[in-house]
């Protein structure tokens, strides 16, 4: 039997799935253009033209790291069926505490930006071990931890920024933030980098450089997951716990490591804005991230590459859409085009999930091709 | 109408379909079923008389549901003719059929537990009165069936308190209320513990009394030469023979059934040596509500040794394997593998400290259905090598040790990377089989059904397996609800009852019989141990 040419089938009909799903979003979308009067051929045009400027691409993949990363830590739940709903909280806590923590205190270049990740880390990390302890010792489920704690968090993010974090503004700055990180806890662009192979930049362009760290996050997780004894007992726990239990998976222990990890990898997820943008924590930071990550998870299929075309594809809609106001289109219709997309999708897997199924039981009735037993005895 | 009081008539033994006097009560003729891969009848037929108990008989996959499932109108043939007091009927599902006066008693009971005997019985087919459910003319109805057929069962009585043969019964009730005047059982004896088996053949005795027809499908020879009037034997899809019980012999009975040889779970000369590999004592487990369901449970495995665990099912067989796997937390006592007090362990170092299992339940506790085959070989084993060097999966290791597992174990599969769910039952068990065996350190096997649910060709080849790792000097603890395999395979047989082991018998010497008063509670040999509350 030939494993690549089964691998490389398997592999297109699972590119079925995410194509058919995109390719319905795009119709709906379209249908909804027209309904409300627009012109969808052209309002997409002008969505594509504007998305591949240079400038357009770098934002994306800006746009996109943060994505990313929530994507990686939702899938890290996922695989072991844990629906970790706490990373909106969880990144937003942590990035507000890491931005103080990195303006208080001051390090040499490459360990002060060491210590903000391993503070941001930290305290997500420590929200998903009090999902993790509830559910554990007191079998609370994850959700309903996790939205309680999203609840929580971004309510002691704003009060921790307002009452205690917050820098004492100049007259007339009403924006309010924590005190800018020194520039040692700055996380280098990557500007440099392209215009030494040639790349430059449009003017006030930056490409993060934490970029690295979500591409090295996604490889990390790719290793843990499929490679490790670790990796196999989350996923045996993921798909079959009583099975994964009997083979000696301490369920317990798999809910607390996932959580902590999960937890721990939606707290990096606001320090692109805050290692590369902002140097600080401000009134303006980005939200909603978390909830995102949970549709680019399942977009993705918790696969990093998967989460990877899924954190560009909505970073690309986005940056696309500034320009639909300009075409007199009302920009929430990406909005739309990202629900639909993720909805189909779900759909789209099963249907190609059902294909796959079924020709896999075919293999195995052709492999196997045999006369049920005692079929050529017929006496009497 | 044909089908009542003719008991009695005259009638050939060993007939030809279509050469009988009066119209027979059931007539299938040329009955084909494919499915894909499969022919599960092949041209089949089949003459049942009116007043009869027919028993049908063949291995797992004789094709003796699929036929039944025909009748009841469950599934159509792709061929072939059906014919009920000898008018000519397309049935297009059970109602058609229950119309005509078939009903059927499922090898797996259908009543919703949180409803009284009454109401399932009459769920479906309620008596009205007005728009109110008429309850008092429904419990006249039953109670009247009751005392018709011998059914014993409180009509008021919620089906959860129920035990299994009572369950049965109601079952029973449920199909004669419907009218049915045909009753098809499957397997009906599967659950059940001798006691109950003979309560049920005096309700069908009493049955074939009141003019009903009974159609009795098992694969247990015994019972079917004591209850049947006819026997059909199916093989393959096929029907092979019809014979009066009075005409053969149990032996003649299997081998119409298998074919030729027969597979018998014997175990040879003992090799049972002194060394212990397990060693159970004054054990204690409780139920997560506190209750204690093993009591003061105390045995012994050797190496080369099969110890057999007897019991009904729910007397806590499932607690006492979990205890010595790590799966459920331990009271009182202790349990040693090896010689390591292994009572605090974790399930991992258990199983890495050479412990095998082979679950009750192969899709519950023993595969990643979803997964591929190479990936499933991993399962209970993934720490340590071929498969990791324990934090690294070394997924080459992992695929040549499953190839090993196939080849050896003879699981029929087109490769490594088919999900487990794509196998048939029987080729799954043997994988689990060939997976839980094939490692090296292997110290005890814990066995619970392991042969449940398969086709004899994979019940054979279990128990070959079995017999030649105990040889080898594995010791195995068997838990089994097949009487006949436990006999067959093991040295020592304890029976458990209630949550204690309640009688130690030498399987050389006892009968299924025996061991039935024994685990219903009717005979107890240790009165010593009940003291020890």
């Amino acid at each position: 039997m030939n494993v690549w040419s089964r691998r490389l089938r398997r592999f297109a009909i699972g590119l079925l799935g995410p194509v058919v799903a995109i390719g319905f979003a795009l119709a709906l979308s379209a249908v909804i253009l027209k309904i409300s009067g627009h012109d969808p051929w052209q309002a997409f045009r002008a969505m594509y033209d504007y998305g591949k400027t240079r400038a357009s691409i770098i934002s994306m993949l800006n746009r996109s790291i943060p994505y990313y990363i929530t994507g990686l830590a939702v899938a890290i739940g996922f695989k072991m069926n844990l629906f970790n709903i706490g990373v909106e909280g969880q990144y937003r806590l942590a990035a507000v505490i890491a931005a103080w923590a990195g303006a208080a205190v001051k390090f040499p270049a490459p360990i002060h930006v060491l210590f903000i990740i391993a503070v941001a880390a930290a305290v997500g990390a420590s929200l998903g071990g009090i999902t993790a302890i509830l559910k554990v010792t007191r079998n609370v489920h994850e959700v309903i931890t996790s939205i309680m704690l999203n609840t929580i968090s971004t309510g002691l993010a704003a009060y921790l920024l307002a009452a205690h974090f917050a820098q004492k503004n100049k007259p007339g700055d009403l924006i309010i933030k924590t005190k800018e990180i020194p520039e040692s806890g700055w996380f280098p662009s990557l500007n440099g980098l392209l215009s030494r192979i040639g790349i430059e930049l449009p003017i006030g362009s930056n490409l993060q450089g934490f970029i690295v760290v979500a591409v090295l996050l996604g490889v990390a997780y790719y290793f843990l997951v499929w490679r490790t004894r670790f990796g196999y007992d989350l996923r045996a726990s993921g798909i079959n716990p009583f099975a994964a239990e009997a083979s000696g998976v301490d369920p317990n222990r798999m809910v607390v490591t996932t959580l902590l990890l999960s937890g721990g990898v939606a707290g990096l997820a606001g320090l692109s804005q805050v290692l590369g943008f902002f140097h600080r924590y401000t009134i303006d930071f980005p939200t909603g991230l978390g909830f995102t990550g949970i549709g680019i998870a399942l977009l993705g299929r918790n696969h990093p590459v998967g989460i990877a075309f899924g954190s560009l594809l909505f970073a690309f809609l986005e940056r696309s859409a500034q320009v639909l106001d300009l075409e007199g289109v009302p920009k929430e219709i990406v909005v739309i085009m990202q629900g639909v997309m993720i909805l189909s999708i779900v759909i789209a897997y099963e249907v190609v999930h059902r294909l796959v199924e079924i020709q896999e039981r075919k293999a195995v009735v052709e492999a196997t091709h045999e006369a049920p037993p005692g079929m050529e005895v017929a006496a009497a | 109408m044909t089908s009542d009081g003719s008991a009695r008539e005259q009638r050939p033994v060993a007939v030809a379909p279509g050469s009988i006097a009066a119209a027979p009560a059931v007539e299938l003729k040329g009955i084909s079923k494919r499915f894909p891969g499969v022919v599960a009848n092949d041209d089949v037929n089949l003459v049942v008389q009116p007043g009869e108990i027919h028993a049908i008989v063949g291995e797992n996959g004789a094709g003796k549901s699929t036929l039944m499932k025909i009748l009841y109108g469950m599934q159509r043939p792709d061929t072939g003719e059906i014919r009920v007091n000898g008018e000519p009927m397309q049935f297009k599902s059970p109602k058609d059929a229950i119309a005509a006066g078939i009903g059927m008693v499922h090898q797996h009971f259908m009543l919703a537990d949180n409803l009284t005997v009454l109401e399932n019985v009459i769920l479906g087919s309620e008596p009205t009165k007005g728009i109110r459910i008429d309850f008092r003319t429904a419990y006249d109805t039953i109670s009247d069936l009751g005392r018709l057929y011998g059914l014993d069962v409180d009509p008021n009585e919620l089906v959860e308190t129920l035990e299994v043969g009572e369950r049965q019964r109601v079952e029973i009730i449920k199909v004669l209320y419907r009218g049915a005047k045909i009753l098809i059982l499957d397997e009906p004896t599967a659950a059940l513990v001798p006691q109950e088996v003979e309560e049920l053949f005096r309700n069908l005795r009493d049955l074939k009394a009141q003019g009903s027809t009974v159609i009795f499908i098992s694969h247990k020879l015994d019972e079917v030469l004591a209850l049947a009037d006819t026997i059909t034997v199916l093989r393959g899809g096929r029907t092979v023979a019809t014979v009066d019980p009075k005409d053969v012999t149990p032996r003649q009975l299997a081998e119409l059934m298998v074919g030729s040889e027969l597979p018998t779970p014997e175990t040879q000369e003992s090799t049972v040596t002194d060394t212990v590999e397990l060693s159970v004592t004054s054990l204690g487990v409780r139920s997560d509500d506190g209750r204690w369901v093993l009591r003061d449970v105390s045995l012994v495995v050797h190496r080369g040794e099969v110890v057999g665990i007897a019991g009904v099912e729910g007397n806590g067989q499932a607690e006492l394997i979990e205890a010595i796997l790590g799966l459920h937390p331990v009271a009182e006592g202790s349990i040693e593998l090896a010689g390591h007090d292994i009572t605090t362990w974790p399930t991992r170092d258990r199983r890495e400290a050479g412990l095998g299992y082979i679950p009750e339940d192969r899709h519950r506790r023993g595969l990643l259905l979803p997964s591929p085959l190479w990936e499933n070989a991993m399962l209970g084993r993934q720490g340590v090598a071929p498969y990791s060097n324990h934090d690294l999966l070394t997924p080459a290791g992992a695929r040549r040790a499953t190839e090993e597992i196939i080849e050896e174990f003879d699981v029929k599969t087109p490769g490594l990377d088919i999900p487990a769910h794509a196998l048939s039952g029987g080729n799954q068990q043997k994988f689990i089989v060939g997976r839980e065996m094939s490692s090296d350190d292997l110290k005890l096997l814990v066995a619970a059904h392991p042969t449940r649910g398969i086709d004899v060709g994979a019940q054979a080849a279990v128990w070959d397996q079995l017999r030649r790792a105990r040889k080898e000097g594995l010791a195995v603890l068997l838990v089994s609800a097949d009487l006949e395999e436990l006999i067959g395979l093991s040295d020592t047989l304890h029976v458990i009852y209630r949550g204690r082991l309640v009688a130690t018998l030498d399987p050389a010497m006892v009968t299924p019989a025996d061991l039935g008063s024994y685990m219903t509670g009717v005979r107890t040999q240790e009165p010593a141990t009940e003291e020890a509350t």
